[in-house]
C-alpha cells in the first residue's frame, strides 16, 4: 500500500485529501464528520468579522441530466464569531490531532491580521489560510479577490501575517486575474509557505428567461458568483502547472478546483499539488465520497509502483512546454475499429462540419474490411482518408464507443521540428518555407 | 345460453388500462439526453414516414415538446397512435445504435407519445396549411391511416380534399380495430381532428358506388386516393362456423371500441383461430373481460406465427394458452349454443402446407369462438367500382410502390389495399408518399424534399429517410447473419 500520508510545508495529514473552506468546513460538528469519513484536514470556513448572508445563495449548470457540472455561490465568509470557530478549531484538534486543521482567515488592517493570526495558533491550527480569493461580497468591502487581484496588496498584507505567523501560512489564489503568477509571486516575496489555488471564478450560471434574474435569486436581483465543480478542473489543472513550473514561485501548493475522484486528485498532483481541496463535491455528495478518493488514489500509486505520492507530485508538469517547442513532423490519424462501430456517424459530420473535411462515408459493399455491428444495409460507414488527417483528435472526442476510434502515431524519417527550429532553419536558409495547406 | 358480460365496470377500467405508461417529463428529458444525434440516424431509415427521430428527440431534451410534436407530425400526422401501435423493437428501436453498444435503445415511441401528447393536452396548433391553394380538388376514399396520411400531406400542399368514409367513425382500424389497452380510440378521432383542422373535409358513412357514384367523383376531382383497407374476415370453412358464439375477431375488437366494456359479453373459455397480431389482440382482450382462459389455436408452429415476437411474449405472460399444429374441424354446439371444438392435429408436408394427423381428433370445451385468420382482400368490391383498375393475383391493387400510381393515371393508392396488410404506420407512409405523387401528377412540379438530404445520399444510394425504402431491424439482422 502506497503511502498517503502528506506534508504541505509542514502542515502534516493521513492523507492529501482536504475538505476546502466552504459549507462544509463551517463547524467542528462537520469536521468531526469529514474526519470520521477518512479526510486528511479540513480547512476551516473563513473566519472574520462575521457577516450577514443573503437567501438564496448557490446555483448551478446542469448538463443533460447531469447535475452540478459547475457550481456558483454568492455566500459569504462565516457568520459565527470569531470565539466560537476558535473554540471549536481548539476541540477539533484535541479529538484530531494527527489531521490537519487550518485556519482560514480574512480581516483588514494590521492590527486585526495579528490577531486573528494570533487565535488561530492559541486554537491549535495547524496553519493558516489566507483567504485572498472570494470574488463576491468581501472584495466589495476591500478584501477577497479585491486583494488577489492586486498583487502589491497582497504581498504586503501577507507580511503583516509573516511578522506574526509562528505556524505555516499558505496564501490562497483567486483565478480572477491576467496572470496568476504574478500572485503567487507576491506570496513568495512576502515570504508564505504555501499557496493553494484556484478559488473561484466570476460566473453567472444562468438566467431565469421567464423573470429575466439571473440564479441564485435574492427578490428580483441577483449578483456575480463564485464557480466551481467538476467544469472548473481544466481551468485550476492549467493554473496549478503554471505555478508549479515558474521558477520565481517555488512554493508547496494545495491544488482546489473541481476535484470529485481520485482521478482528479491524481491529475492535480501530477501537475504539481501537495495536497488537495475539495468543497463542491463534498455539497453534491457528502463526505463519504472521500473513500473513492483514498482507496483510487493508494490502488493507482500502487500500480505505478510509487511508494508515495511524492513520487507522484510534479510528475506531468515538466511535459507542459511552450508551443513553440512542439515537433511540427509528429503525425497521428484517426483508426476506426470497425468491430466496434455502431454506425452513429458522429465522428463523420464533426469532421465534415467541424474540423477538416478527411472522412469519408463508404457503401459498406465497397469495403474490403469486416465492418461491425454497426452495418446497416445501403447505411455508408465512416472512412477515415488517413493522407488527409491533420490528427486533431476530434472524430474520437465525438465517438460515443470506448476504443473505437483510436489515434495512432505515424511513424515517418523526418527529424524532429519545432516552430523555433523551423525559424532558425528559414533564416539559415537550410529550408524552403512548408507550403500552406490548400 | 348466451353469453353475457362477466365483470363490473371498474374491474374493467382497470384490466383496459394502458400498457405502457405515458413518460413524465423528467423521464422524456432523461431518455432523450440518452440519444447520441446520429447523423443519418439508422432510427429515421427504418420509419416508414420517414420522421427526423433525432431532431425531434434533441428539441425533449433542450424543454420544447412542442417543437418535437412539429417534427413528427410534420413526418406523420397520426404521430401520436404510431407512438403507441409501432412496433418499434423492429422498426426505429430495433435500428438505434445504443443497441450495438448493448444498452437499451432509445424508447422512441414514448418520446414520440410525450411530444405529440404535450400538444394535444395543451391544445397547441403546431401545423397548418397554406394560405394559398392551388384550386386542385382531390378525393380521399377511406379516412384510415392511409386515406388520413394521404390528405393531411395533401392539404399541406394546399389542394382542396375530401375524405369519403364508409363507416359512421373516421380513423379506421385506429379507431375500430387495435387493442384497447394500446390505443384508446380517442387518440385516433383526436388525430382525425387534426387532419380536418387542415381543411381537409370529411365525409362518414358514405359508401362509394352506393351514395355516391365512381363517375361523379371522377368528374368533379382531379385525382383519386383509394385507401379502402381489407375486407370481411376469411372464413373457416368448418361445420357450425355460424353458430351465434362463433366471431370475427375483428368484430369482437371493434365492439370493445365502441360500446361500454361491461356491456360486452365474454366467454369463459374463449378459443381464438390464427395467430397473428390480431388474435392475440383479441386473446389478452378476451382474458381482460373476465375469460377463465384464451387459447389460440394455430395449424403451425411457433416459428411459423405471423405476430410479432413481443406480442407472442406479452400474450404469453398474460397466460394465453397456444395449442400449436392443431386446427379446428368442427364447432360443437349444444342448444343452439357453442360447447367446444372438434380439432385435429396437423403436421406440415414437404409442400410447407399444413396437413392433417390421421386419428389425431379430439375436443375441447369453448364457449367462444374468435376467428382471425387474415381479411378478405377487396377485389369484387375494386372489380365492380374500377373495372380497369389492375389488381394482382392475390387481390392487392396494383401501384407503382414509390409513387402510388396505378395503371389509371389518376387514381394512387396505398395502405392494406395495396400492400396486402402492413403496419398502421406503413399505411401512413404510403399515404404520405402518394399525396406527394398526385401533387407533382396535379401540378407538375414535385414537392419539396421532407427531409434535408445528406450529404451522403449523392455518393452511396438511398439514405436518410425511411419513407421511399425503409429498413426494418429484423431484415437488418438477417442480413448480418
Amino acid at each position: 500500500m502506497a503511502d498517503l500520508s502528506t506534508n504541505l510545508a509542514g502542515i502534516k495529514s493521513p492523507n492529501p485529501f482536504w475538505v476546502a473552506s466552504g459549507p462544509p468546513a463551517n463547524t467542528s460538528y462537520q469536521a468531526h464528520r469529514a474526519f470520521e469519513a477518512g479526510w486528511g484536514g479540513v480547512v476551516w470556513k473563513t473566519i472574520g468579522d462575521p457577516i450577514v448572508n443573503v437567501s438564496s445563495r448557490y446555483s448551478a449548470l446542469h448538463y443533460g441530466p447531469n447535475r452540478m457540472i459547475g457550481f456558483n455561490n454568492i455566500e459569504l465568509i462565516s457568520d459565527r464569531s470569531p470565539e466560537t470557530n476558535f473554540r471549536e478549531i481548539a476541540e477539533v484538534k484535541k479529538r484530531w490531532p494527527h489531521h490537519a486543521v487550518i485556519a482560514s482567515l480574512m480581516v483588514g488592517s494590521r492590527e486585526e491580521w495579528h490577531d486573528y493570526v494570533k487565535r488561530s495558533v492559541d486554537a491549535g491550527a495547524d496553519g493558516i489560510e489566507l483567504n485572498y480569493g472570494c470574488p463576491h461580497g468581501m472584495c466589495e468591502r476591500g478584501m477577497g479577490s479585491a486583494v488577489g487581484q492586486q498583487p502589491a496588496v497582497a504581498e504586503k498584507i501577507t507580511s503583516w501575517v509573516m511578522e506574526v505567523a509562528t505556524i505555516p501560512v499558505i496564501v490562497k489564489l483567486t483565478p480572477n486575474i491576467t496572470d496568476i503568477t504574478a500572485a503567487a509571486r507576491a506570496a513568495k516575496r512576502a515570504g508564505a509557505d504555501a499557496i493553494s489555488l484556484i478559488n473561484t471564478i466570476n460566473s453567472i450560471t444562468n438566467v431565469n428567461l421567464d423573470t429575466f434574474v439571473p440564479e441564485p435569486a435574492v427578490g428580483h436581483q441577483s449578483s456575480h458568483g463564485g464557480y466551481c465543480g467538476p467544469a472548473v478542473k481544466p481551468i485550476a489543472l492549467n493554473m496549478v502547472q503554471a505555478c508549479a513550473a515558474d521558477p520565481d514561485v517555488r512554493l508547496p501548493i494545495s491544488g482546489i478546483g473541481g476535484i470529485a475522484n481520485w482521478r482528479d486528485a491524481a491529475e492535480f498532483l501530477a501537475l504539481g499539488s501537495t495536497s488537495l481541496q475539495v468543497c463542491t463535491a463534498i455539497m453534491h455528495y457528502g463526505f463519504r465520497i472521500v473513500e473513492d478518493m483514498n482507496a483510487g488514489l493508494s490502488a493507482y500509486l500502487d500500480s505505478k509502483g510509487m511508494k508515495s505520492i511524492n513520487d507522484l507530485i510534479g510528475r506531468a508538469v515538466p511535459s507542459l512546454n511552450k508551443w513553440e517547442n512542439l515537433n511540427l513532423n509528429y503525425q497521428r490519424v484517426a483508426r476506426i475499429d470497425y468491430d466496434k462501430c455502431i454506425g452513429c456517424n458522429l465522428c463523420y459530420i464533426a469532421c465534415e462540419d467541424g474540423a477538416h473535411q478527411c472522412i469519408d462515408l463508404k457503401n459498406p459493399a465497397e469495403l474490403t474490411t469486416d465492418l461491425g455491428p454497426g452495418r446497416v444495409p445501403h447505411k455508408p460507414i465512416p472512412q477515415v482518408r488517413e493522407a488527409d488527417c491533420v490528427g486533431c483528435n476530434l472524430c474520437s472526442l465525438v465517438c460515443p464507443v470506448d476504443d473505437c476510434i483510436t489515434m495512432v502515431n505515424l511513424p515517418n524519417d523526418k527529424p524532429a521540428m519545432s516552430w523555433s527550429n523551423y525559424q532558425e532553419r528559414l533564416a539559415r536558409g537550410e529550408m524552403q518555407p512548408i507550403p500552406p495547406h490548400p | 345460453m348466451p353469453l353475457q358480460p362477466l365483470l363490473p365496470a371498474a374491474n374493467l377500467a382497470a384490466n383496459f388500462a394502458e400498457l405502457k405508461a405515458p413518460l413524465r417529463p423528467q423521464e422524456a428529458h432523461v431518455e432523450a439526453s440518452r440519444c447520441l444525434y446520429c447523423f443519418d440516424a439508422p432510427c429515421i431509415m427504418a420509419c416508414p414516414t420517414g420522421i427526423d427521430i433525432p431532431a425531434f428527440i434533441k428539441k425533449i431534451a433542450f424543454g420544447h415538446p412542442a417543437a418535437a410534436a412539429k417534427t413528427i407530425l410534420t413526418a406523420n400526422i397520426l404521430g401520436a397512435s404510431c407512438a403507441r401501435v409501432c412496433p418499434t423493437s423492429v422498426l426505429c428501436e430495433g435500428a438505434c445504435v445504443l443497441d450495438d453498444r448493448d444498452e437499451l435503445p432509445i424508447q422512441i415511441g414514448r418520446l414520440q407519445r410525450y411530444a405529440t401528447d404535450y400538444v394535444e393536452e395543451h391544445r397547441l396548433t403546431v401545423l397548418s396549411a397554406p394560405a394559398h391553394k392551388t384550386g386542385r380538388k382531390v378525393a380521399v376514399i377511406g379516412a384510415g391511416p392511409a386515406g388520413l396520411g394521404c390528405a393531411a400531406e395533401l392539404a399541406q400542399l394546399g389542394h382542396d380534399v375530401t375524405i369519403f368514409e364508409q363507416k359512421p367513425q373516421p380513423g379506421g382500424l385506429n379507431t375500430y380495430g387495435i387493442a384497447y389497452y394500446k390505443l384508446k380510440p380517442e387518440v385516433s378521432l383526436a388525430e382525425v381532428k387534426l387532419v380536418q383542422s387542415l381543411g381537409v373535409q370529411l365525409r362518414c358513412g358514405v359508401t362509394l358506388g352506393r351514395d355516391l357514384a365512381v363517375a361523379d367523383l371522377e368528374r368533379d376531382y382531379s385525382a383519386l386516393f383509394l385507401g379502402v383497407g381489407l375486407g370481411d374476415a376469411q372464413r373457416l370453412r368448418i361445420p357450425g362456423e355460424d353458430l351465434p358464439e362463433v366471431r370475427d375477431a375483428l368484430d369482437f375488437i371493434e365492439q370493445l371500441r365502441t360500446e361500454p366494456l361491461e356491456n360486452v359479453p365474454a366467454g369463459r373459455a374463449v378459443a381464438i383461430i390464427g395467430c397473428g397480431n390480431t388474435a392475440i389482440d383479441a386473446a389478452t382482450q378476451a382474458l381482460r373481460l373476465g375469460a377463465d382462459s384464451a387459447t389460440i389455436i394455430y395449424r403451425r408452429g411457433e416459428d411459423d406465427m405471423s405476430a410479432y415476437e413481443f406480442e407472442y411474449e406479452l400474450a404469453k405472460s398474460e397466460g394465453v394458452e397456444f395449442l400449436f399444429h392443431t386446427a379446428p374441424v368442427e364447432v360443437l354446439a349444444t342448444h343452439g349454443h357453442v360447447c367446444g371444438l372438434r380439432l385435429h392435429h396437423t403436421v406440415v408436408n414437404a409442400d410447407g402446407k399444413a396437413d392433417p394427423v390421421p386419428h389425431s381428433e379430439f375436443t375441447q370445451a369453448f364457449d367462444l369462438v374468435l376467428t382471425a385468420v387474415g381479411q378478405e382482400k377487396q377485389v369484387a368490391l375494386l372489380r365492380e367500382l374500377f373495372p380497369q383498375l389492375a389488381v394482382s393475383a392475390r387481390g392487392a391493387i396494383v401501384r407503382d410502390p414509390l409513387t402510388g400510381q396505378t395503371n389509371l393515371p389518376h387514381i394512387f393508392t396505398g395502405g392494406d389495399c395495396a400492400n396486402g396488410g402492413r403496419e398502421v404506420v406503413n399505411a401512413v407512409g404510403e399515404g404520405k408518399k402518394a399525396a406527394r405523387a398526385i401533387h407533382q401528377f396535379l401540378t407538375g412540379t414535385p414537392a419539396a424534399p421532407t427531409l434535408q438530404p445528406s450529404r451522403l445520399g449523392a455518393q452511396s444510394g438511398p439514405s436518410g429517410s425511411g419513407l421511399l425504402a425503409p429498413i426494418r431491424a429484423h431484415e437488418l439482422e438477417a442480413r448480418l447473419k
